[in-house]
């Protein structure tokens, strides 16, 4: 039951109650006239969308061109499947028979289209029709099993055409005219004459393996030693084609239907099954929700969803730097067990911004420009001119100075005060005005007025944003010798009106 | 003490070495550069061993200077791989490639690893301790921790024997705990020498205190990191009026040198 044009309307409904006369669309006070004792739910379109998704996860196992047709139809292409389930009609009694058994009222079709097939579905479930024969199938069939608008299928009722075989003996144009383009598509794949992809769920991965098993298996041991058989079947295909996997999932498919999918990224391409075996028991020890075998899996894939070309190369003389296989061996494992955004190398940036000198980015894919990055020199002599730990944030402080806007004397840090033995200052850091967003006022400045009276003295200027106001740096040591990196905001009179200032860094 | 009661000690000692498989004297060793301290460890620090960095919360930019320091002697133009606590970057600050750059150190060969939490830095830690593509693995972790006891401990030093790779934890904010550390460090930031107005000042310089020191003595210096020479050194103009705060008395078994240095013609401080 659910809402609909302001009314509480049937939306599903049970074979019991379909034989009292009740059907979808029935208000409920109608039904309830009908039938005063009916049972009523409301319904829940997401519970349906996520029962329909892992119907979908479950189906995964027959073939990997799996696509939704909401609100509750799967498409599944088996082009070059069915051999492998013992042809086509077991192939479909397998399915449906599995379906059925989990509770579920499936209506299966095969043909050579999917809206062919799913047309069928709505009437003659169970059918499969060859290649060529789809027109003469769904001929007899009435039109609204083709599953178009209801407002099409009532027209097409009204002009008289109650068999889809009826609305094909009209000429295409009449039907364009009339119903839409889209429709007469629709017409025309049912009838077999065109075809219309279907779009997966998941891109088809690269290189995939599989293994059944005929008893579920649910120890880890079995788990591994499967994975590792897996491993060792996929990298003897993408040796072949002289391929290294860099994105890999594996997915258990459990008895009970449920599947869950393990996916595990490298920074190089991987050839060797150690690492692959490596990489997953990394992954599945570290995992928040430890796989759940339940009842046992009884299959389990391993698929190669990116891979990339495996060249041979010479090392680089210069290898303490270049050459870290084993590094990067190093990162995929910590990768794989606490994820590759937290391990992470440094980029410079040019920009005088202190925050945003660097960068950084994930090890797993930047480790080679990282290795080679230009980081500004240092000038010889010269004690460090920036803080060693930055805050993220700068921290507020209050400051005692010993004049107005004389560098400062004391400050106080989280409660504590600090006397200034030594500073020195200021390092004027302006905010990159040409990154600054233009303000609103500049578009409207009367440039006629300007030229004709230039400004005297300071042109006032706008505080837009916070972050963009001038910075003026100190280097400050206090009394037991701890360094700090302090600046105060803004230029005085001319951004601000007082200063407020920040502990911005730690020196060594 | 009887000459058989001590060759017994000794005797037992050597069994317990075998035992632990102490291979501490023999472990190769990366000079500091400051004199006194190399000559208390035997040559330098000791690779392929875990050393520990103790300091007080306040005091972590100074500890973080330091063992950036010992990791830069250690890792010898190898990878060094950062392990670090999130709560440790809320608390203290990240790691800032421009001060690392400053301090002449390389950013290029850091790998930062951000871990949510203790046990995962250990984790972390101990694998990258068996990696021997890496110099040196830095782990900072923020408080007491329960889950860094005697077992954990022991796991990273037999890890960092096992491959040759050296281990350093900083450790801000907790008190030292029994571990299998080869030395343990308690550091604080020390005042800059007193210098004329216009000279630099501000290199990192450091009070490091070497509290325990599994194959001999320990002692307590004021250090300054060279940042142009990547060394440690002893602090020019250093002298007890330079310094009123307190410094550990000189080891009883030799005298104490005060350096005595030359007040010789120090370079003008660039401008601008």
């Amino acid at each position: 039951m659910a809402k609909q044009n302001n009314a509480l309307q049937i939306s599903a409904l049970d074979d019991v109650a379909a034989r009292l006369g009740l059907d979808v669309g029935v208000p409920l006070a109608n039904a309830r006239a009908i039938c005063p004792d009916i049972e009523v739910f409301d319904a829940d379109e997401p519970a349906d969308a996520r029962t329909l998704n892992d119907i979908a996860d479950w189906c995964d196992r027959f073939t990997p061109l799996v696509a939704l047709d909401p609100p509750h139809g799967l498409f599944l292409d088996i082009s070059g499947c069915a051999h492998l389930f013992g042809g086509e009609a077991v192939m479909l009694k397998t399915i449906c028979d599995a379906l059925i058994r989990q509770g579920f009222i499936v209506n299966a079709a095969i043909a050579g289209t999917p809206v062919c097939a799913r047309t069928l579905t709505r009437y003659r479930s169970g059918c499969i029709v060859r290649d060529g024969e789809e027109a003469a199938a769904v001929q007899a069939l009435p039109v609204f099993t083709l599953g178009a608008d209801d407002a099409i299928t009532r027209g097409l009722r009204r002009a008289g055409l109650k068999t889809i075989g009826d609305v094909a003996s009209r000429e295409r144009h009449e039907i364009t005219a009339r119903f839409g383009a889209s429709f007469t598509a629709l017409l025309e794949q049912a009838l077999g004459q065109g075809d219309a992809p279907i779009s997966p769920r998941k891109p088809l991965p690269d290189y995939m393996v599989e293994k059944r098993f005929p008893e579920p298996v649910a120890t880890d041991g079995v788990i591994a030693a499967a994975l590792s058989g897996l491993a060792q079947t996929l990298i003897a295909v993408m040796e072949r084609h002289g391929k290294g996997a860099r994105l890999l999932d594996a997915s258990f498919f459990r008895t009970d239907g449920a599947v869950r999918t393990i996916a595990v990224e490298t920074g190089q391409p991987v050839t060797r099954v150690e690492v692959i075996e490596r990489l997953f028991r990394e992954r599945l020890d570290a995992l928040a929700d430890p796989l759940d075998p339940g009842f046992g899996f009884d299959l389990i894939r391993l698929s190669a969803s990116r891979t990339d070309g495996v060249v041979e190369m010479q090392r680089d003389l210069d290898a303490t730097i270049h050459d870290n296989d084993e590094l990067s061996a190093l990162i995929d494992r910590i990768a794989a067990r606490i994820g590759g955004r937290r391990v992470v190398v440094h980029l410079p940036q040019e920009t005088h911004i202190p925050e945003r000198a660097m960068l950084a980015v994930s090890a797993q894919h930047h480790l080679a420009s990282a290795a080679l990055a230009a980081w500004p020199a240092r000038v010889e002599a010269e004690p460090p001119l920036r803080p060693l730990r930055l805050f993220e944030r700068p921290e507020p402080i209050e400051v005692l100075a010993d004049f107005p806007h004389g560098p400062p004397a004391g400050f106080r840090w989280r409660r504590m005060f600090h006397r200034i033995a030594l500073v020195e200052g200021p390092e004027r850091i302006a905010m990159e005005w040409w990154n600054r967003p233009v303000p609103q006022q500049a578009l409207e400045w009367d440039d006629d007025f300007a030229r004709v009276h230039p400004p005297q003295g300071e042109i006032a200027v706008e505080t837009i944003d916070e972050r963009k106001l001038t910075r003026d740096y100190f280097r400050a040591e206090d009394n037991e010798g701890a360094r700090y990196w302090l600046y105060r905001e803004g230029i005085h009179r001319r951004e601000v009106r007082t200063f407020r200032w920040f502990l911005h860094g730690l020196f060594a | 003490m009887t000459g058989a009661r001590m060759s017994t000690l000794a005797r037992l000692r050597r069994d317990i070495g075998h035992i632990e498989g102490d291979a501490g004297e023999a472990l190769p060793r990366a000079p500091l550069g400051h004199a006194e301290a190399d000559a208390t460890l035997q040559g330098g620090l000791a690779k392929g061993a875990v050393h520990e960095v103790f300091a007080e919360g306040r005091q972590s930019a100074a500890a973080t200077g330091f063992i950036a320091g010992l990791a830069q002697r250690v890792i010898a133009r190898r990878p060094l791989l950062w392990v670090r606590q999130d709560f440790s970057e809320r608390e203290n600050g990240a790691l800032s490639m421009s001060g690392w750059r400053e301090l002449g150190l390389d950013p290029r060969l850091l790998v930062t690893v951000r871990a949510p939490d203790v046990e995962t830095a250990l984790q972390v830690t101990a694998d990258a301790l068996a990696c021997d593509a890496l110099g040196g693995v830095v782990m900072e972790i923020w408080g007491e921790t329960r889950q860094f006891d005697l077992v954990a401990s022991r796991k990273l030093t037999l890890a960092a024997r096992g491959s040759g790779v050296t281990g350093l934890l900083l450790r801000v904010a907790a008190a030292p705990s029994p571990s299998t550390a080869e030395t343990r460090w308690i550091v604080r930031a020390a005042r800059s020498p007193p210098a004329a107005p216009w000279q630099a000042w501000g290199a990192p310089v450091l009070d490091a205190h070497l509290v325990r020191n599994r194959h001999g003595q320990t002692g307590r210096w004021i250090m300054e990191w060279n940042c142009d020479e990547c060394l440690f050194r002893d602090v020019p103009f250093h002298g007890a009026e330079a310094h009123p705060q307190p410094v550990a008395a000189a080891p009883a078994d030799r005298s104490h040198q005060a350096p005595v240095v030359m007040p010789n013609i120090t370079p003008w401080r660039r401008t601008g």
